[in-house]
Order: C-alpha cells, then structure tokens, then sequence
C-alpha cells in the first residue's frame, strides 16, 4: 500500500514539468512567425499580423468559453451552430424595427445576444449535469437543434441586418481600432484577462478546476459539482454572445453554414494551449495562443505556395492530434 | 552464492539481499527468503510493511533494487509477471480482477482463449471452466456472469483462472481480507489442497489465528525489514502482533481518561440508506470517540455518506437537538459535520494539484476576499498545517500525491479541521500508513475529543477501534447488530456481532 504513493512519488509532476506544459505552445507560436518570415517577407509586417490577431478573434473569444467547460471535465460541441443561431436572432431582432432609434436598437440587440447567449449555454448546462447526459451527447443533439432552428429561420438563405443605419453604426465594432489597436483585439485580450483572473484568482475557478480535477474529491469537499460545471456552459455561452457581437458587424450576415466546424476549431485552440482535454488544467493564455497558432497556420498556407489553402481543415486536424501527442509525452516525464 | 552442502534438497524458491527502493525511500531491506514444495509460508507485517512489494518482485512486476532469486538453484531475473508466470511463480491479487459483464469460463479464459481453427471453443472452455472450479470444491456455473456472484465466488474464479497455468508457487495476496468466516475456512482448505500437490505457496495475511492455522513458517516483515522467520509451531499470535509491531502493542494507543458522560450532539434514528443500511439509530455524546465495527460490505460507510448527504437517506438525524436533514455535503459541513473518507486518494485528495490548494478546498469561503484568493493567508495556513499535523515534506509547493500515505492522512485532517468542525467522522483513519504515522493520527484523534469534539471513526481494524475509542457499535449486513463498551470491547465479542456467528462454529 505504501509503495503506490512512493509510486506515485517518483514520477515527479512537480511545478516544473507542468511549466514546461505551459510554455509549449508559446514555443510553437515562436517557431511558426520565424517560419511565415521565411515563408514570404510579407507575413511579418504589422498588417497582416494585426489582420491575423484580428481575423482569430472569433475563435479566441469562443474557445475561453471552451477552456472553462473543458477543465471542469466537460465538453461542448454545439458553439459553432449556438453562434449562428445567436447571430441569427440578433439580425432579425434588428430587423424587426420593434424600437425606432437606431443605437437604442442597437443596443438592445447586443444585449439580447448576450442574454440569448446566456440562455443557451444554460441549457447545455442543465441537459449535461441534471439530465445526466454525457457532454459529448448532450451538446451533439443540441449542436443539430441550434443549428436545424437557424436553417429554418433563414429558410436556407441568408438573413441580414437591413438597416443602413445600424450597420453604420455598428460596423466599427469590427473594423475599428483604438490608438491603432483593431477593436477585436482588444476584446481578445480584456475577455482573456477577465477569464484568467476568474479561473486563477477566484473561489469559482478553483472549484472548476478542482472539479475536472476530481468530481469525487470536490463533492466530498463541500462543492456543488452540478452548479459549477453548469456555469462553466453559462461562461461558453457568453463567450459565443460576445463572438456573436464581433462577427455581426464584420458580414451583417449569417446563413445556415456560418460558424461550422468552429467548435472544432475552439477545441483545437484549448488542447493546443495545454489545456487536458480530461479536465483539472486550464490555461486560459495557452487557449489564446493556440487560437493564434491555428489562424497563423492558415495564413502562412495562404501565403506560402507550399500547400494548397484548400488544405486548412486537414492541417488543423492535424495540429490537434500532434499537440495531443506532445501533451502526453510532456505528462509522462 | 549458494552451497550445495549448506542444505540437502536446493529450495523451490529462494531470494537473497532483495532490496527496493523507491527515490529514495527504501521500502524492502535485504530480504533472504526460501520456499519449499509442498509448504505453506506467511508472510506477515502491517500496512507499509513492505510485503506487496516483496510478493510484486517474486511475481515479476517489478524489478529489485538488488538482489537475487533462484528457482531450483538456477538464477533467474523476470521482464514481466508473464516470464514469472512461465516459470511457474503465480500472484492471487487481493483486489479482485475479473471483466464483470463476461461469464466465469470466460473469465478464467480471458486472454488465453481456446480456439478452433478461427472460431472461439466455447464448448471446451466451459468444460475446462468448470473442472477448474469443481477442483476447488465449489458448483459455480461457468455460464454464470461474474457481476452475479458473491464476493467470494469471484475470488474462487481469480483463484481458478490463476491456477490454469502450470504453476510450481502460489502467492496469496491477502486473499480473506473480505471474507467472512465461513468463506475464510472454505478458502483455507483449497490451500491445504494446493499444498498437498506438492506446490509452494506464499501467503500474506495480517489475520493472525488465520496464519497460525494455514503455515508451516513464518516470516515477519516490519519498515522492510525481515526481523524473524520461524516455523508456525514456535510462535503463538501473540509472538506474531509483537514481532509485527516492533514493542508492546499498547503503547500505540493514547491514554484517555474516562470521559464524564456529556450531552448528546447527534442523534440518529431509523436512517435508511436504500441498498446499504437499515434502520440505524445511535447517539454521539459531546467529547466522544464512538468507532463502528464490522466487516468490509456492513454498511458502515455508505450509513455515515448517508447522513452527511453524500448519499440518499431517510430516517431522523437530530444535531444538537434540532432536526436536519443534509442534501448534499455543503449543508453538513456548514453544521460542522466532516467526513473524511476511506478513499483517501480518491475521494479525499487532489493528487495532481499542490499542497495548498487541498488544503483550502473545503474552506475557501475563508480565503476569498470580495473578489479574489487571498494567497497569502492560504500559505499562512498551509505553514501552521504542517506545524500543528507535523505534515513532513521537504518542499511547500509539492503535489499531493508525492507525500507518503501517512501525511496524505495528516494532510486531510487539516483540511477538514480547517473548518473548525463539532463531529468529525473519520473512515479507516489509518489504512495503508504505517506505525509512527499511525501513532501520531490516534493522538491526533484523542486530542480532538478531549477538545470538545465529537469523533466517529469507521474501522476494519479491531484492535485500532478497541485502542482509542470510548465505545463501539458493530454493524452486520446494513444493521447495527450490538454496541460494546468497556471490559467488552475484546476482539472476540465484536467478531461474533460482526460475523453472527461464534468462534466455535466458525472454526
């Protein structure tokens, strides 16, 4: 009996070996910019990068949301389609003209993003922890709910915001900048520092990672295994409505097909930041790195005459079974 | 090394300077060891004694330090419990291994299936199933699905599938740890069976009266070290306790001064745990070290999960005289009612995360600020922990799973003490640590009873329970059966409550 702890002992996970976890993928984001700079002299000029950071936005925002819901031993699938559908509701909120003025439209769209967001996310949440449906079921069905009722609701086209006004109004969201800094990026890195002090500093980030850590443990601890991990798909419908907000006003647009695939990508951004995938890690600087990384790769591809661009989505399954490998074998020392 | 003329038939098994260490804590000390055909040997010692890790190495699952063994005379070294297994040298686990949704034969046939041509041979292994099961006195179909059967007829189907390999020494790895008295005696002669066919076989036990009537010799492991090895007839259990322990055996426990009879903090009637406990009803006095007894599966766990609200339960339970009824673990903790459970690595601890953060889990309501943790006062906690529990560890910012056993244990005290609880239960407050870590959590316990708490404590281990507490209850199948107090507390009366039945019959 005594020997398993010894066991246990002797494969040191000390905070030394988890450092080097930590800094991997910050090692890889390193490598890629040297390797766009001898890919084509214009990679690293300020504008493409900045276009690159902000271009990454949307997955960067959705998969801080995915950070919380994975380290507390979940998963969700459905942000792709949940976005499309927020969007959706959004424009055509918008396009109701239910209130007359023009920024007071406005704002209220944005909230009712968020509180749909919200909502949302807080379905995923209960079908998870009080319907007892394994996550990976649970967000399945209702990734095909979410995205079947925004089909219907753009009848197979494209629904879009009508109003000139709003849209002029709206548009800086996206496309502007403060001081030279593009909008996008700032929300990246206020909606970061926000996730990371909740998830680092606060008495719920350490129940969720506790949580992911061992339900067991944090049950017999006193925590409410059920309300925090229900709130971790709160924050990843929030983080989607906050995507949402961003990506309105970039097209004005959405169809059956937007957002597809980029719960893929959301996953892809956590795992290859350093995040386990079986929960009791988050790093939420890791999330926004590998959003970088993916957004990078394909930008590199576009530029470069190396690959084929048509080969984004194979290069990215790639990248997420690679940073897969590199995980276990940075745990095994 | 060895000396043809040193004895005149060369052993089956022989072991010289076996040594293991881990890092660098040594766990087995130059230990010689010798097995004979057609003999049974104990091994005996406490948890942490150092003994399933001797049987680990002989078994080929890992390596020694140093060290050699010989089978027939002839050195041999294992790559893996398949080569041990080759050479005739097969392991009984204690824990029982079997795939619960398969049947008994294909069980006892897992990995090693009989075929013809392409197609599984199902009709053979049945047969073979059956004969192997038969061999050992019992009528167990072999179409049976394993989850039906009791505990110890899946033992007897390990003990079956183990013993289909030609094999020469068998290793029993406390094989009766959840077996009743009847089971116990039933198993004892499948040994004398095995033993009679001329096969060695090593047994480990810490049940005492059950290694004095199964061995031919004993050998007494304490800290990894071999300190005596006797043939059975020289030593009575009494020998056995104190070789094991090292010194008087009662000097482990703390002196305790008969409490003088307080008020009643817990009341418990008529609670059902659906499945596991039927109606219980005792009290907890002010002060009070109350221990529940029984065998593994009595129901005293899930009873005590019950009432803190780790499991559905129904029945009255009164906390200082008002009723309460605790829905899930927030609420008992807020009356001051912790439990730490058995599961210490499972349930208590989180192995992959550091000191600190265990240590505050439970009470981080304590910690946080308005907004944030406040990191400082965690580490201010964290120092007076290892002060006040003597948590011994080199380093702060270690995992938890790094600390041995014993301050694993210490460590779970302080987290729950964190949160200046009136009853702290505590389930098998000290398995798998050994004796001067075990010594220091009754004083420990002693010392939060004469503070005014009031301590339940779960235990398997009589003499433990008989050592530090001031009463005992014994539960038997869900059922307090009986409560021993006093001149009563022996471990004769609290067998025959746990068991049901008397020493006479049993035997």
């Amino acid at each position: 009996m005594a020997n398993v702890a010894t066991e246990t002992a002797k494969a040191p996970k000390t905070s030394k070996d988890w450092d080097m976890a930590a800094v991997a993928p910050f090692i890889a984001l390193a490598l890629l910019l040297v390797l766009g700079y001898f890919a084509n002299p214009n990679f690293m000029t300020t504008a493409n990068l900045l276009n690159v950071v902000t271009r990454s936005s949307f997955i960067a925002v959705i998969a801080l949301g995915a950070t919380y819901v994975i380290t507390s031993g979940g998963l969700d699938l459905s942000v792709g389609a949940m976005l499309a559908f927020v969007a959706s509701l959004m424009i055509l909120f918008l396009n109701s003209g239910t209130i007359a003025d023009p920024s007071l439209a406005l704002a209220a769209g944005m909230a009712l993003a968020i509180a749909i967001g919200a909502a949302c996310g807080l379905a995923n949440g209960l079908v998870t922890t009080i319907g007892r449906i394994e996550p990976f079921i649970a967000t399945l069905g209702t990734m095909g709910i979410y995205r079947g009722l925004t089909t219907w609701l753009s009848q197979g086209g494209a629904i879009t915001v009508r109003d000139r006004d709003i849209m002029t109004l709206y548009r800086p969201f996206y496309s502007g900048s403060v001081v030279g800094v593009p909008v996008p990026i700032i929300v990246i890195f206020v909606t970061a520092t926000i996730a990371a002090f909740v998830l680092y500093r606060t008495r719920y980030g350490r129940h969720v990672t506790a949580v992911g850590s061992n339900e067991d443990v944090a049950r017999y601890s006193g925590i409410s295994i059920n309300r925090v991990r229900t709130v971790t798909y709160v924050i990843q419908g929030l983080c989607v409505a906050v995507a949402v907000l961003l990506y309105v006003p970039r097209l004005g647009s959405t169809s059956a097909t937007t957002g597809s695939f980029w719960e893929l990508q959301a996953i892809t951004a956590v795992v290859v930041g350093g995040t386990a995938l079986r929960g009791g890690v988050g790093r939420i600087w890791g999330t926004i790195c590998g959003a970088f990384i993916l957004e990078i790769v394909g930008n590199i591809m576009l530029l470069s005459n190396f690959v084929s661009e048509y080969l984004i989505g194979a290069i990215q399954g790639a990248i997420i079974i690679i940073a897969m490998l590199v995980q276990r074998s940075l745990m095994r020392k | 090394m060895s000396s043809a003329d040193a004895s005149p038939a060369v052993p089956l098994f022989e072991a010289t300077g076996l040594s293991k260490t881990f890092g660098v804590v040594e766990v087995l000390k130059d230990i010689n060891l010798t097995v004979r055909a057609g003999e049974v040997h104990a091994i005996i010692g406490e948890n942490g004694a150092g003994k399933s890790t001797l049987m680990k190495i002989i078994a080929g699952n890992q390596p020694p330090t140093r060290g050699e063994m010989k089978i027939d005379g002839e050195t041999v070294t294992f790559s893996g419990p398949v080569d041990a297994e080759h050479r005739g040298i097969v392991l009984v686990h204690q824990e029982i291994l079997l795939a619960p949704d398969l049947t008994v034969a294909q069980n006892i046939y897992l990995g090693r299936e009989l075929h013809k041509g392409v197609f599984i041979d199902d009709r053979a292994m049945n047969e073979g199933a059956a004969k192997a099961v038969r061999g050992l006195g019992s009528d167990i179909d072999p179409n049976t699905i394993v989850s039906r059967l009791s505990i110890a007829q899946r033992q007897l189907v390990q003990i079956a599938r183990v013993l289909l390999v030609p094999h020469r020494i068998v290793i029993f790895d406390e094989p009766t740890a959840s077996l009743t008295p009847h089971e116990t005696e039933a198993l004892l002669k499948v040994i004398r069976q095995i033993r009679a066919k001329g096969v060695g076989v090593l047994y480990i036990s810490h049940r005492l009266p059950e290694v004095k009537e199964i061995a031919d010799r004993v050998t007494v492991l304490r800290d990894g070290k071999l300190v005596a090895s006797h043939d059975t007839s020289e030593l009575q259990p009494a020998d056995m306790a104190r070789l094991m322990v090292g010194r008087d055996v009662a000097k482990l426990y703390p002196d305790r001064h008969a409490a003088a009879v307080r008020e009643t903090v817990l009341e418990v009637e008529h609670l059902n745990v659906p499945g596991y406990a039927q109606d219980a009803s005792f009290q907890l006095r002010k002060g009070e070290i109350l221990g529940f007894a029984g065998l593994v599966g009595a129901g005293r766990t899930e009873l005590m999960e019950g009432m803190v609200g780790l499991r559905p339960s129904r029945g009255a339970v009164r906390h200082l005289g008002k009723p309460v009824n605790f829905r899930d673990v927030h609420a008992s903790l807020k009356a001051g009612i912790v439990y730490l459970s058995e599961d210490r690595k499972g349930k208590g601890l989180l192995l992959t995360k550091d000191l600190i953060v265990n240590l505050t889990l439970a009470s981080l309501g304590k910690f946080a600020g308005a907004l944030q943790i406040d990191r400082k006062r965690e580490s201010a906690a964290l120092d007076k922990a290892i002060r006040d529990f003597d948590i011994r560890t080199g380093r702060k910012d270690i995992l938890a799973g790094q600390l041995s056993g014993g301050n694993q244990q210490k460590l779970l005290l302080a987290k729950m003490m964190l949160l200046d609880p009136s009853i702290v239960i505590i389930d098998e407050p000290t398995r798998g640590i050994d004796i001067g870590n075990k010594e220091q959590i009754y004083k420990f316990i002693a010392s939060l009873a004469e503070e005014g708490r009031s301590i339940i404590v779960v235990s398997s281990e009589m003499p433990e329970l008989i050592g530090i507490c001031d009463r005992i209850l014994v539960m038997r199948s869900g059922r307090i059966v009986g409560e021993v107090t006093g001149d009563h507390m022996n471990e004769n009366e609290i067998v025959v409550l746990a068991t049901g039945v008397t020493k006479g019959e049993a035997a």
